[in-house]
């Protein structure tokens, strides 16, 4: 998670006498140049959707554009919050979040400490690979996964409890047990790339520490409570906050494709962004889907700022800016 | 002694954990390869399993012997990942190599031009909006390349790693009279191989696996990529199972349980292959930016 900015040297550059924009622009013309298609892209998508969250505001008729549609003041927002749904997809988006942000630490962190102590090269790339592959597929594919095992009739999970003796589950209409179904799913698509950005911190840490520790005697268990966790708490505190910072933006593709978009679990499984895409896609209701995606936007803004606010103080080399 | 014999149970157990961890990561795909050589008869009746219990090729020959459909998808996908990646990899890399260049002036206010992208965005409605109505890009293929061209945090990334080249190298190549597109392809990416090829393989993916855009701004069949079309499958599958008329609904239309696997295979093969391929940069290209911070 690079992205530390170098804003106060290229603004003191600019700030020079001569160096002014135009002067730049002249002298550097090439650089401007082969920088600009990249920074058009980024203006065309990112930057004109951002004038477009005024429509939230608006009551939108596709035929009158967004600037001629007539102004609603907050009455979108009114109508989104006075349904059950707006407390719902928050309390879902912020609840499922939360149990990925801890599984996904605790896990990353843990499978980091046990790679690091396997010396074989090989099994460490196997483990590895392994672990990786879940990352590199899509959710779609994963929905096939999810279902081979789900199914009601042909899934390995109902194969396992039959031969147990056991009552088989109608996974796809249970929703009180879809947030830990999704929790696995998250940990098991994620975890592989988590436990490789904390083992390059585990590797970062200095040898000779182990050396003096095990000179005193201490074991790797030890050795992991008394050196490596209290150094990677930096690492582990500012990844944990930054993943705070995006807690208001769920996964659509978690929440969408594997549930295989079932109404009956949305109690349990609607979140803000499929909340957004099912009133923009399926009922077009424009004015509430653009309320709620404001809200979104909005509240995940100060998150994220107050979440960096919080890790310059704690380890200002991590801070977004 | 008695530390010595600790610690090889620890490492028995260690090893043992991690083993069957990842298993436990690579059974789904085990299981949707094996359904993919069983007979369908097989799965509808003993549902689906780890190894093939009556391994027959019947599902790939299936699929080969009408590819229309899935040839067409993959057409789609192949076109819209090549053609996005080559772009998008180029802009990206002029992008960031301007933004690494310690010697231009804006180069603090353009990085956070870029960079606020990553706090902030309008959300779903306006980008909906801007593609499909004001862009009239729905149901053309550009409505799958353009959105990804620019990922800011790849751009970023790339932007870290070019930063540690010598600013020397770019300055006598341009004694010599180097132009910056020179110096960029001849001098700045050869020696950025591992970022490039993180970066491209997460380019890659991001194509390869995308349903969302589809999802988005695609209606007509003949430009269903790939993996929304293994999306539609399973809607349908599903609808189907919840609907009240089931069993009246014709099941023609629907591949099996072992073709559907068969595409699922078909799609997760070539993303398996590229990840073999870019491995030994991988890994170094992706900590390269997360631990320099």
């Amino acid at each position: 998670m690079d992205s530390q900015l170098d804003t106060g040297k290229g603004l003191k550059a600019a700030s020079q006498p001569g160096r002014s924009f135009l002067r730049s622009l002249k002298s550097q013309k090439w650089l401007w140049l082969i920088a600009l298609p990249g920074l058009a892209i980024v203006f065309v998508f990112n930057y004109l959707p951002m004038f477009g969250v005024i429509l939230a505001f608006k009551n939108y008729k596709p035929a009158a554009g967004i600037f001629g549609s007539q102004w609603a003041g907050f009455e979108n927002f009114k109508y989104l919050f006075s349904t059950r749904d707006a407390w719902n997809i928050t309390y879902n988006t912020l609840f499922l979040n939360s149990l990925f942000i801890i599984t996904g630490t605790v896990g990353g962190i843990l499978i980091a400490l046990l790679v690091n102590e396997v010396r074989n090269k090989w099994l460490v790339k196997f483990y590895q690979s392994s672990m990786f592959l879940p990352y590199f597929i899509s959710w779609v594919i994963v929905s096939y996964f999810v279902y081979s095992l789900l199914s009601y009739d042909m899934g390995m999970v109902n194969n396992l409890l039959a031969s147990l003796g056991m009552e088989p589950v109608q996974w796809y209409n249970e929703p009180r047990l879809w947030p830990a179904i999704l929790t696995i799913v998250n940990l098991w698509k994620g975890v592989g790339y988590g436990s490789v950005i904390y083992l390059a911190g585990i590797m970062g840490i200095d040898a000779e520490l182990y050396e003096a520790a095990t000179i005193d005697g201490a074991n790797k268990l030890q050795q992991a409570s008394g050196i490596t966790l209290p150094l990677l708490s930096p690492l582990i505190i500012t990844l944990t906050l930054m993943a705070i910072g995006r807690i208001f933006f769920a996964d659509f593709g978690l929440f969408y494709n594997v549930t295989l978009d079932n109404g009956g679990l949305y109690s349990t499984t609607n979140v803000i962004d499929t909340y957004v895409f099912r009133a923009l896609k399926f009922s077009g209701d424009i004015g509430m889907a653009s309320a709620a995606g404001f809200y979104q936007a909005f509240v995940g803004f100060l998150l994220v700022l107050a979440s960096n606010l919080f890790v310059k103080k704690i380890n200002p080399e991590r801070a977004l800016f | 002694m008695k530390v010595k014999d600790g610690s090889i149970v620890s490492k028995v157990l260690i090893n043992l954990f991690l083993t069957v961890f990842s298993v436990c990561c690579l059974i789904p795909f085990m299981i949707v390869i094996s359904s993919s050589f069983t007979q369908e008869q097989m799965i509808i009746e003993n549902g689906y399993s780890i190894f093939p219990r009556q391994f027959t090729l019947l599902a790939y020959k299936y699929i080969l012997a009408d590819p229309g459909q899935i040839a067409r998808a993959y057409g789609v996908t192949i076109m819209v990942t090549v053609a996005g990646t080559i772009i998008s990899l180029v802009i990206s890399s002029c992008l960031a190599y301007v933004l690494s260049r310690k010697d231009f002036a804006h180069r603090g206010k353009l990085s956070l031009y870029l960079f606020f992208t990553m706090l902030f965005n309008g959300g779903l409605v306006p980008s909906y909006i801007i593609v499909a109505q004001v862009l009239h890009l729905k149901d053309n293929i550009l409505a799958l390349i353009l959105p990804y061209l620019i990922v800011p945090f790849y751009v970023l990334l790339l932007r870290t790693y070019f930063s540690d080249i010598p600013f020397s190298l770019v300055e006598s190549a341009k004694i010599e009279g180097a132009g910056e597109l020179g110096i960029l392809f001849k001098i700045i990416l050869p020696l950025s191989l591992p970022a490039m090829a993180t970066v491209g393989l997460f380019i890659v993916l991001q194509y390869w696996n995308d349903w969302w855009l589809a999802l988005l701004y695609i209606d007509d069949a003949n430009l269903n990529p790939l993996q929304y079309m293994l999306y539609l499958i399973m809607q349908n599958l599903n609808a189907m199972r919840l609907s009240p008329l089931q069993g009246q609904i014709s099941t023609a239309a629907l591949p099996g349980e072992n073709a559907r696997m068969a595409m699922a295979v078909l799609a997760i093969g070539p993303i398996i292959f590229a990840f073999m391929f870019v491995q030994k940069y991988f890994i170094s290209g992706l900590t390269v930016g997360a631990v320099k911070g």
